[in-house]
């Protein structure tokens, strides 16, 4: 099924042959070691590999905080490959809407600064800035305590707002980092649904994780190991070669 | 831009304690340069003032060598009357070496010295009693004084009953026939300035003894052409002697302009003094903006992950550092103008900033903000995301 709506999609994510080469000491180490993998827009796709697999590295060169030593990669048709600092924030700020597992807010910002945040990089107008934030703090339940500080917050509503920044961007990717790893089991099957929900709506989503069911409740799985992809196919299949 | 002032502020303020010892290198670096050339400004311009009270419209000719064939007093008023549309007085000089005695009662300590009738209005004193000297005591050499307020309440006990009394000047009987006014309100003092007995100076000069009057004082009726006419006098004793060694002329503006030049290198010099602490002031600045840059490292690759390119990370710093030490710099500018004016108050000065101190401490610290905030900036901006992200 899977397959045939693939076929009429635009691919959004182009990965290459990609290769990430550390140099540590005197040995060069293979973080990612020939990647090659496309992603469709609206499809929800978990990586998934234990610590040292080389998925944060993947995750790293998607996200365009990195770019890879060999390789190409293109988003939204766009070469990202070897792209400059100030092309990259521009790419993340434009394309992709990050969760990280440490929901990473502002401290010091309230909540709607916070979501206001990638648009007021995106040289929004304050006005439109305020309206999307509220539209976007909306959509995870949290518009009324816009006022309050992150740390007022529970983990749980913490981890809504950073979904609430990462969507006010209108981005096409939407990327998370673990991102229920730092909430307990009630809290993350929350966030779990409401991805899902996103992803039903017509978000393309890229979650990272290393715990096997949490990437089964995305649509399609692709397993690292090693630096290299050893397993990528529908989740029903991943279930059953678990 | 006006959101990076908002963040710096709200930056600044959530980290009161720190932002406050940030700005005291630069509150105590502005306000010392406040204090400093307000104080050496209000203390000299008062100087200034004392010394422009003793006339800066002045000027007074020395005549040295004197020779037979040399000026006499009446060439000297041939001059002058010439020039009367220049200069307001003139008068010959002579002071003499003199003791004044009443009874028992003597004075050692008195200028004495001889004058012409526009002597006292070109000190710019008035009478207490009596009259002032006349054109007719010169000619007829009268015996005759105007004595200071001081002589009078020494010798007579009064200015009142000194009017008409006798007393005696090296042994020869003067006339008291008026007495000036105090000038000095506060010291009524030997040897201080009401401390003066004045003669007809046709009478001091065969009282001294000298064939000829070698000092004269003239005051000119513009303060602002006191140059032309030196260059004027000049010109006529240039005539007269043909040679510039025998004549000095010396204007009390020169002195004052000359004055006014130490005035500005000494304000100038203990501003550098006081610049100085600025600049330590600007390193601790860039001190703790580096700390501050380390700290938010976290913050940093947030921003940069949510697409904040490097100008924008160094803009907000380089603002942070520069309302930093803005701030700084007007409690400076207050607490400067404060201590000026209380210690102004204390020592008896007028002293009000200059707003050409103001203006120069504040825009250097702006600068100092700009200039050492710059590299701790550029040093965030080049954070690499993934690094700042994974710091906590």
């Amino acid at each position: 099924m899977a397959e045939t709506d693939n076929k009429i999609r635009e691919p959004l994510i182009e990965l290459k042959d990609i290769y990430k080469i550390y140099q540590m000491g005197e040995e060069a180490v293979h973080a990612n070691d020939g990647i090659t993998l496309t992603i469709y827009q609206g499809e929800f796709v978990a990586i998934v590999g234990k610590s040292g697999s080389g998925k944060s590295t993947l995750m790293n060169i998607i996200g365009a905080l990195d770019v890879p030593t060999f390789g190409e990669y293109f988003l939204g048709g766009e070469d990202v490959s070897d792209m400059e600092d100030d092309e990259l924030a521009e790419i993340r700020n434009k394309m992709i809407g990050f969760i990280f597992q440490q929901y990473n807010l502002l401290p010091k910002l309230n909540l709607l600064e916070n979501v206001e945040l990638p648009l007021l990089y995106a040289g929004v107008p304050a006005e439109e800035r305020k309206e999307r934030a509220f539209a976007s703090l909306e959509r995870v339940g949290l518009k009324e305590k816009w006022k309050n500080m992150p740390s007022q917050l529970s983990g749980g509503q913490q981890q809504r707002v950073s979904i609430a920044r990462a969507l006010a961007g209108n981005p096409s990717l939407i990327l998370a980092d673990e991102p229920t790893g730092a909430l307990d089991s009630k809290t993350s099957r929350e966030v779990l649904n409401f991805l899902k929900k996103l992803n039903e709506e017509g978000n393309t989503i890229v979650m990272i994780t290393h715990d096997s069911s949490i990437a089964l409740e995305a649509r399609r799985v692709v397993q690292i190991y090693d630096g290299k992809i050893n397993f990528d196919g529908d989740v029903n299949e991943y279930a059953a070669v678990l | 831009m006006l959101q990076s002032f908002k963040l710096a502020l709200k930056s600044i303020w959530s980290n009161k304690i720190r932002s406050f010892l940030t700005m005291l290198g630069i509150i105590i670096g502005v306000a010392s340069v406040i204090i400093l050339v307000s104080l050496v400004n209000g203390y000299m311009s008062s100087v200034v003032e004392n010394f422009a009270s003793m006339g800066v419209n002045q000027m007074s000719v020395r005549l040295t060598n004197l020779s037979s064939r040399s000026m006499d007093v009446d060439k000297m008023y041939e001059f002058y009357d010439l020039h009367r549309d220049l200069f307001a007085q003139m008068t010959p000089n002579v002071s003499l070496e003199a003791t004044l005695k009443k009874g028992n009662d003597s004075l050692t300590s008195t200028s004495v010295g001889g004058y012409s009738e526009e002597y006292l209005d070109l000190k710019g004193y008035k009478l207490e009693q009596g009259r002032n000297i006349q054109y007719a005591d010169i000619i007829s050499r009268n015996k005759v004084c105007v004595i200071g307020y001081y002589v009078a309440q020494e010798l007579f006990g009064g200015t009142e009953k000194a009017i008409n009394e006798t007393i005696k000047i090296n042994g020869y009987g003067f006339q008291v026939v008026g007495v000036a006014e105090r000038q000095d309100k506060d010291d009524l003092e030997e040897g201080g300035t009401d401390d003066f007995c004045w003669i007809p100076y046709s009478v001091a000069v065969k009282m001294a003894r000298s064939a000829a009057i070698s000092n004269y004082t003239f005051a000119t009726v513009d303060v602002n052409d006191t140059d032309s006419c030196k260059a004027l006098l000049e010109e006529f004793l240039f005539q007269t002697f043909k040679d510039e060694d025998l004549y000095r002329v010396t204007a009390n503006s020169e002195m004052l302009d000359s004055l006014n030049e130490q005035i500005s290198m000494m304000s100038a010099m203990l501003g550098g003094i006081a610049g100085i602490s600025l600049l330590v002031a600007g390193v601790g600045v860039m001190n703790i903006m580096l700390v501050s840059v380390t700290e938010r490292t976290r913050e940093i690759g947030i921003r940069k992950s949510l697409g904040a390119k490097r100008g924008t990370i160094m803009q907000q710093f380089v603002i942070e550092a520069a309302v930093t030490s803005s701030i700084g710099g007007i409690i400076g500018i207050l607490l400067g103008a404060g201590v000026t004016e209380i210690a102004g108050g204390i020592i008896g000065i007028n002293a009000t900033p200059t707003p050409m101190a103001v203006l120069v401490s504040f825009s250097v610290s702006v600068g100092i903000g700009l200039i050492f905030g710059y590299m701790p900036a550029s040093r965030a901006a080049k954070l690499n995301p993934i690094d700042a992200l994974r710091s906590d």
